[in-house]
């Protein structure tokens, strides 16, 4: 792009005619036709690389906006919902004038470029929407999917992505309590690297992203802004990747923990001396984002002087400034006073800070480069009124095939000797396997508060040392259920995580989500996508628990070919004293195992499916709201009352993975029978929603039995924890070193 | 009157609250040090906490070496003051060569979180004297730069003096927390030096003090509580 003469507002309004390289920069016809429309002229250069960046469909929701509406139309009532949709992050009330504020995110495209700085500045980008809330980030959960375990790729990404983000994560001092690690092929070309964090502050600390009062200044604060990752978003996450296409790597930005820890506690002590009358972290979009969401959310406007941002590369140009995605900084709006204050406090932790602007008490932004005025435009017309688009949705053609292909026909263990191997196979197959060599690789003492982490059914974090409050968050998403029926395959995965957070003791709250899919442009996809956001509005309104913000992740494709839909969902819980958490492990012998839900012969996206046949067909599990909540409130209450002492869900795997887990975690063996009504078979394998296994105290059986009878909770008594062998009487007996040989050795083998 | 513990925080220091928790939750008064002040508020007792202090960039604990606050730590460490260093202070106290040897990256080339299992193998430090000599505990391990090195010469004379402090377990299964976890030579994950007043190590002992908290054991506790002894009955 030319900048003799410097392309001022001026300037491009006295040549209408040059021609802007919109399509270059990701924009449509139609687009590029409505910033003229909006603004009256031909953009200038930096205009044009705001609008772009803006209205990329990472930043602007076009195609997916009509139908996230649904979180906020069928939201339910919630008194624990301080902050909603459309900030940085959601903040939920978790009592005693705490707030929690959580979000997932993706960052799947630059890590297929650059696992590692791809993953690395996935956990930097989610820790900074978190500090600009206002809370000091107390966890970090990452869930990742990945093509075939045995694809040469995947041992190119899949360590990089793990030591991306360890290396990014140990550094900032966050545990790492959580997420998921899931293989398919259909991930091979489109890894999904979502990555989730959160805050903790008082109620009087929530900050927010808008700047108001004319004459306050505008501090750019943290790393230089450098060359990385300009268009990153706008072009890495808007496109689908294409052989054809040169390569992308300069697009990936670089990330620096240790500036990022710095930035983290001088924002926080900003914070503490209220220094601080609006934030906004700079991710993807950079400046051209915080700009204009700081300008659009206050009461006035903003001047902004280029020149006086920090750069790492002199030559850079207005329009690279505007786009670049460097990462580890932040822009803060600050009262001409407090000013000094908050230099100071930036100097104490080596963080540059510049006065880069000010609040103006107009309605235009208004950016200047050499003296001449190169942006001058409506802020909300680049934040948010970017393109909304209708996108044409069709049940695909094949969806019908697809579920006649009934998993429930498939060949089943004949004999006790084959019941036992698939067995094996199941707990030893990548997806099942234990993820201890990767979860190692992240810290998840650091802080000590931590009171459960991966392998457990939910992270745990104590956020009072006095009286023992503490949250939880687990993440859960089944691909496969998805690509059978998205909109239960969504409802599933909000149930799991919910079940997930409740099995630990805690009571569910609130919902963030990551809703990964393929391309806007395909009829399927989007339909599909839209499935899947009715499913998850419909289950969280009936579950009460309202979505607080989340993140669409589109574009997952490579060629024709598109990922399972996937959406990720977050569930935040609250439980009052971490003192009563339950753990995935079993605690004793001689304690009873109950079945808590029903069982039935649904094996339709199973891992059994999967693992032994290779197999996609059929409908997921049925999806029972009602039941996952009376579950949830039978643990949650069991867990307070000390009747538990044990208790791990149900889900991909079925009873035999869970009881499998609890065994080796606890280092104590299971003797199990198969009740009544039931074959050894589905008993092991079936993947009804809706169940969790509980080891029960002796001196509880009463009690509990009595508890889950008045609330009409199904219970069956399944076995006792014994031994060192897992042994379903009359069928097979496996013991513990065989069967942590077998969970255990996969991960390692294939990777290390 | 308790003993007054101070706890340095360096740019990238992680540990640093942790630590502070430690030591209160053992009976004594955490004191904040900051590396840019060479003041130690006249601390009793001075750690070197876990993190990565300045990004760990050049070598682990190459910089924070030569802040303000070590100029006084290292005269005042060569005067008796108790200094403990865990992990990045480890690090620290190596580059600082109040401590003998260096560490290197780990031999897997990961970084590795666990709950280690070691052997006490030196209770008459200021650190350790809560301790039994022989005594086997656990103690979170999280770190990238964990092997110990040194010469033959340093090697043979910490076995010979009897200055290592810790040892890995080498026995057994290490998916149990048993193993040298990085390589580290006569699998040493912590020293002390002649005098007894300055001891390192890569396990966390500030992240074992809570039975509920992150490893659910407190073995950890006996460091904190055994220099408040010390210094209450001195």
């Amino acid at each position: 792009m030319s900048r003799t003469p410097l392309d001022t507002v001026e300037h491009a309004a006295a040549t209408p005619d040059v021609e802007l390289p919109w399509a270059e920069l990701g924009l449509k016809k139609d687009e590029y036709e409505r910033i003229v429309e909006i603004l009256g002229r031909r953009p200038t250069g930096a205009e044009l690389a705001m609008y772009s960046v803006m209205w990329s469909e990472h930043c602007s929701y076009k195609s997916s906006k009509v139908h996230l509406r649904q979180f906020g139309e069928k939201a339910p009532q919630s008194d624990a919902l301080l902050v909603g949709i459309g900030e940085n992050a959601g903040v939920v009330d978790v009592g005693q004038g705490y707030a929690v504020t959580f979000k997932v995110e993706s960052h799947n495209h630059p890590s297929y470029v650059e696992p590692y700085q791809g993953a690395a500045t996935g956990v930097g980008g989610i820790v900074r929407d978190i500090i600009a809330m206002g809370a000091r980030p107390v966890a970090v959960v990452d869930p990742l999917r990945f093509g075939a375990p045995d694809h040469p790729d995947t041992k190119r990404v899949l360590p990089g992505v793990v030591a991306g983000i360890g290396g990014y994560g140990n550094c900032l001092g966050l545990p790492n309590i959580g997420g998921e690690v899931v293989f398919d092929a259909c991930y091979q070309g489109n890894p999904l690297v979502n990555a989730g964090a959160i805050g903790v502050m008082r109620h009087e600390d929530i900050h927010l992203a808008k700047a108001s009062g004319a004459g306050n200044k505008v501090v750019l604060y943290g790393a230089r802004t450098g060359g990385d990752g300009i268009g990153g978003a706008s072009i890495l996450a808007s496109e689908t990747f294409d052989d054809a296409k040169p390569s992308k790597r300069p697009a990936v930005q670089v990330g620096d923990p240790f500036q990022e820890k710095l930035l983290i506690e001088c924002t926080l002590e900003a914070f503490e001396e209220k220094l601080v009358v609006g934030i906004q972290d700079l991710g993807a979009a950079g400046l051209s984002c915080a700009t204009s969401e700081l300008a659009s959310n206050g009461s006035g406007g903003m001047r902004v002087t280029l020149d006086d941002v920090p750069l790492r590369d002199s030559t850079l140009s207005p329009e690279e400034i505007l786009m670049s995605e460097s990462q580890e900084r932040m822009c803060a709006v600050v009262e001409p006073e407090k000013v000094d204050r908050f230099l100071e406090i930036c100097e104490k932790w080596d963080v540059i800070a510049t006065v880069i602007g000010e609040v103006t008490d107009g309605d235009r932004l208004e950016i200047y480069w050499h003296g001449g005025k190169i942006v001058d435009v409506d802020p909300r017309t680049v934040a948010h009124e970017g393109p909304v688009y209708e996108r044409p949705y069709a049940r695909p053609s094949w969806q019908d095939e697809l579920q006649a292909d009934d998993a429930n026909k498939l060949p089943r263990p004949e004999t006790s000797e084959e019941l036992k191997d698939q067995v094996l196979k199941l707990v030893a197959s990548p997806n099942q396997a234990s993820k201890k060599w990767i979860t190692s690789q992240y810290d998840h003492f650091v802080q000590g508060n931590t009171v459960l982490a991966q392998p457990e059914d939910s992270g745990m974090i104590r956020i009072d040392e006095e009286t023992g409050l503490g949250v939880a968050i687990a993440t859960d998403g089944n691909g496969r259920y998805a690509k059978l029926d998205p909109y239960a395959g969504a409802q599933l995965a909000l149930a799991e995580a919910y079940r997930n957070v409740a099995t630990t003791g805690a009571k569910p709250l609130a919902v963030s989500d990551c809703l990964n899919f393929g391309s806007p442009e395909d009829p399927a996809v989007m339909w599909q996508f839209a499935e899947a956001i009715r499913g998850l509005a419909d289950a969280c309104q009936q579950l009460g628990t309202p979505v607080t913000g989340g993140n669409v992740s589109l574009y997952n494709q490579t060629g024709e070919v598109a990922i399972h839909p996937t959406p990720v969902v977050a569930v935040l819980g609250v439980i009052d004293d971490v003192a009563r958490r339950t753990p995935v492990a079993f605690q004793e012998e001689g304690q009873l195992l109950y079945l808590l839900g029903d069982t039935r012969a649904e094996f339709g996206g199973s891992a059994w499916s999967q693992v032994v046949h290779d197999h996609l067909g059929g409908l997921p599990p049925a999806v029972d709201l009602e039941r996952e909540r009376l579950l949830a409130e039978i643990l949650i209450s069991a867990s307070r009352d000390g009747m538990i002492d044990s208790a791990h869900d149900l889900s991909d795997g079925g009873l035999i993975q869970a009881v499998v887990e609890s065994a080796l975690l606890g280092g104590k063996g299971a003797r199990l029978v198969v009740p009544d009504g039931l074959d050894a078979f589905t008993f092991l394998f079936s993947e009804s929603a809706g169940r969790a296994v509980v080891a029960v105290p002796r001196s509880e059986e009463v009690r509990f039995n009595d508890m889950c009878g008045a609330r009409g909770l199904p219970v069956t008594r399944i076995g006792v924890v014994d031994g060192d062998s897992v042994e379903l009487q009359g069928e097979f007996t496996l013991s513990l070193d065989e069967l942590r040989e077998a969970h255990e050795a996969t991960i390692p083998a294939l990777l290390a | 009157m308790t003993a007054r513990i101070g706890v340095v925080t360096f740019p990238g220091s992680l540990d640093d609250r942790d630590t502070q928790r430690a030591v209160r939750l053992a009976g004594a008064e955490p004191v904040a040090l900051w590396h840019k002040d060479k003041d130690l508020k006249q601390v009793d007792a001075v750690v070197l906490c876990g993190g990565f202090s300045y990004g760990d960039y050049l070598r682990a604990g190459a910089i924070a070496r030569f802040s303000p606050v070590m100029d006084t730590v290292i005269e005042q460490a060569k005067a008796g003051l108790p200094v403990l260093g865990i992990c990045n202070g480890f690090q620290i106290l190596t580059e600082a060569h109040l401590l003998p040897g260096g560490m290197l990256g780990n031999d897997h080339l990961h970084f590795i979180c666990r709950d280690q299992k070691l052997r006490v193998e030196n209770a008459e430090t200021a650190w350790t004297s809560d301790y039994e000599s022989g005594q086997e505990i656990h103690i979170p391990l999280k770190n990238m730069d964990g092997r110990y090195v040194a010469d033959q010469y340093t090697l043979d004379k910490l076995e010979a003096e009897g200055l290592v402090a810790f040892r890995y377990l080498a026995r057994g299964d290490a998916a149990d927390g048993y193993g040298n976890p990085n390589g580290s030579l006569n699998d040493i994950a912590g020293i002390t030096n002649e005098a007894g007043n300055v001891v390192g190590l890569m396990p966390h002992p500030e992240h074992a003090v809570e039975p509920l908290i992150g490893s659910g054991r407190t073995d950890g506790l006996p460091f904190f509580t055994s220099i408040l002894k010390k210094l209450v009955n001195a």
